[in-house]
């Protein structure tokens, strides 16, 4: 007997939109988050675009004491602290009063490396000699688990908290793990989501692997271009995306308004072998995942209405495309619909799951595909496989049942899971 | 300077750190920064370092350990002060 999970909250900070509302009319409209940094071309960066959520005082006002904002130079945690907040107001959750905690609550919330800022001022005043006026931030915010520890204090969680890393899986990997806990039994409720840090000092290394476009920096909107002919690689992003799950029962005793139903899903590896290494997925792996999440949400590939994908703007597309005819066994007008969120976000790298996760459910709850942004032009390798009604590049209104998301990640790493309109 | 300068700017220093805002109400050389004014562990050495920067003084490890109450710190301030 496993317990059947339903998200009741969700809450995002994302390079083209920040909260729940302002993101789903983005995301309809595909409004691009990306734009031209000063700071990376004095930088001489290849690529100068990137994209950060425009957080303003009220909203640090919204989710930060006074106190906390003092010395605040993690970005992860002001983007990631931000959405889980207003995941668990979404959700209509109180927090614990002072004396205990909520026991049947937990977190799992995931981030690539964070505090990058925090740790560079630390950096500094430590080879000054003055590792003493560090004061007492440095190392919480630069702490991995930084992010969900913030979390579980500000919300008082007494379940699992933890946070979760597996670079830009992150965030799909943790609505599975999140699901799983709450499928056997050991938490009604998990807030689950990822962060991830902006700036020169997350994306530098991206832009010395030249990865990412160097031939869009006057024209920065233009520039994220998932499955198009001219893609050039991914544009960096940060942000933050976050998901109340919670067990059904629960959710309908109390009341909560339902999203969507996690059906399942699938995390694994491709080992680095097969034709996978640290940077490329092994495709067996990709389609095994795929096939495996399938399986575990107890549904036939031909259900599926609407994929999200991982789709970063770089020739992998096609790759992963073809992963995904293999691997439900559907092709060319058989195809169902596909989309990505990063021809809007550029690639949020370990925020990327969670954002992609919440702009997924966004469409099973409200009914609707959105539009991919700069695939105008989509690629020959990929018009092989599947017609281009499978791409919409305007939004459609279109009810959606089931949607599958996936995400791969440095490491040879893949996460895959289904959710199902409630 | 007078302790009752100091007193003022301490307790505008520590204001932001206080849990237990009624313990500011009365805040005099008696008042206990952990025990009055709720102020998390971790904080104190912000508090210090504050401190530091508002009196324009230098506060070793070892005068921090004393440093609990009020007076603690106003005799502290003094002193440092009257060393530079």
């Amino acid at each position: 007997m496993s317990n059947r999970v339903v998200i009741t909250g969700m809450g995002v900070a994302a390079p083209n939109a920040v909260g729940l509302q302002e993101f789903e009319m983005a995301i309809r409209i595909g409004k691009s988050g990306i734009s031209f940094f000063e700071e990376l071309r004095k930088l001489n960066f290849s690529c100068q675009v990137g994209g950060k959520p425009g957080i303003s005082q009220d909203i640090l006002d919204d989710y930060f004491t006074p106190l906390q904002q003092r010395g605040l130079l993690s970005s992860g945690i002001i983007y990631g602290v931000s959405a889980g907040t207003e995941a668990w107001n979404d959700a209509g959750l109180e927090k614990a009063p002072a004396e205990a905690p909520d026991w049947d609550t937990g977190i799992i919330f995931g981030t690539g490396i964070l505090g990058v800022d925090k740790f560079r001022e630390a950096i500094h005043l430590i080879d000054a000699g003055k590792t003493r006026r560090l004061g007492s931030t440095s190392v919480i915010q630069t702490m991995a688990s930084g992010i969900s520890a913030y979390l579980g204090g500000i919300l008082g969680c007494g379940n699992l908290v933890t946070t979760n890393s597996s670079a830009c899986t992150t965030g799909t990997e943790a609505v599975i793990m999140g699901f799983e806990r709450i499928q056997a039994g050991k938490a009604k409720r998990m807030l689950v989501g990822s962060c991830g840090d902006h700036g020169p000092y997350v994306w530098g290394g991206f832009d010395a692997m030249r990865i990412l476009p160097g031939n869009y920096n006057d024209k920065p909107k233009l520039a994220s271009r998932p499955m198009s002919a001219t893609a050039a690689g991914f544009v960096p992003g940060s942000g933050a995306g976050a998901l109340l799950l919670e067990d059904y029962e629960s959710a309908v005793s109390r009341g909560a308004r339902i999203y969507a139903e996690v059906l399942g899903g699938e995390i694994n590896s491709g080992g680095q072998r097969g034709g996978g290494s640290m940077t490329a997925a092994n495709d067996e792996a990709v389609q095994k995942c795929i096939k495996n999440a399938v399986i575990n949400a107890k549904i036939s590939s031909a259900e599926i209405d609407v994929i999200n994908g991982h789709l970063t703007a770089t020739t992998r597309d096609a790759v992963e495309i073809e992963s995904w005819v293999k691997a439900l066994g559907r092709e060319k007008e058989n195809f169902p619909y596909i989309n990505s969120l990063k021809g809007m976000t550029g690639h949020c790298l370990s925020a990327s799951g969670s954002i992609e996760c919440v702009a997924s459910v966004l469409q099973l709850h409200q009914g609707f595909v959105f539009g991919n942004v700069n695939c105008e032009d989509l690629h020959q390798d990929i018009t092989n496989l599947i017609t281009p009604r499978s791409v919409p590049i305007k939004t459609i209104e279109h009810p959606v049942n089931i949607l599958a998301k996936a995400s791969f990640g440095f490491g040879d790493v893949n996460a895959v899971v289904i959710f199902k309109n409630a | 300077m007078q302790d009752k300068e100091i007193l003022e700017r301490l307790k505008k220093i520590v204001t932001p750190y206080t849990q237990e805002k009624s313990g500011l109400e009365g805040f005099n050389q008696s008042t206990d920064f952990i025990k009055d004014l709720q102020i998390n562990s971790a904080n104190l050495v912000d508090v210090v370092l504050d401190v530091e920067d508002e009196f324009n003084i230098e506060i070793d490890n070892d005068s921090m350990d004393g440093m609990l109450k009020v007076e603690d710190a106003i005799n502290i301030i003094k002193s440092k002060r009257a060393e530079s």
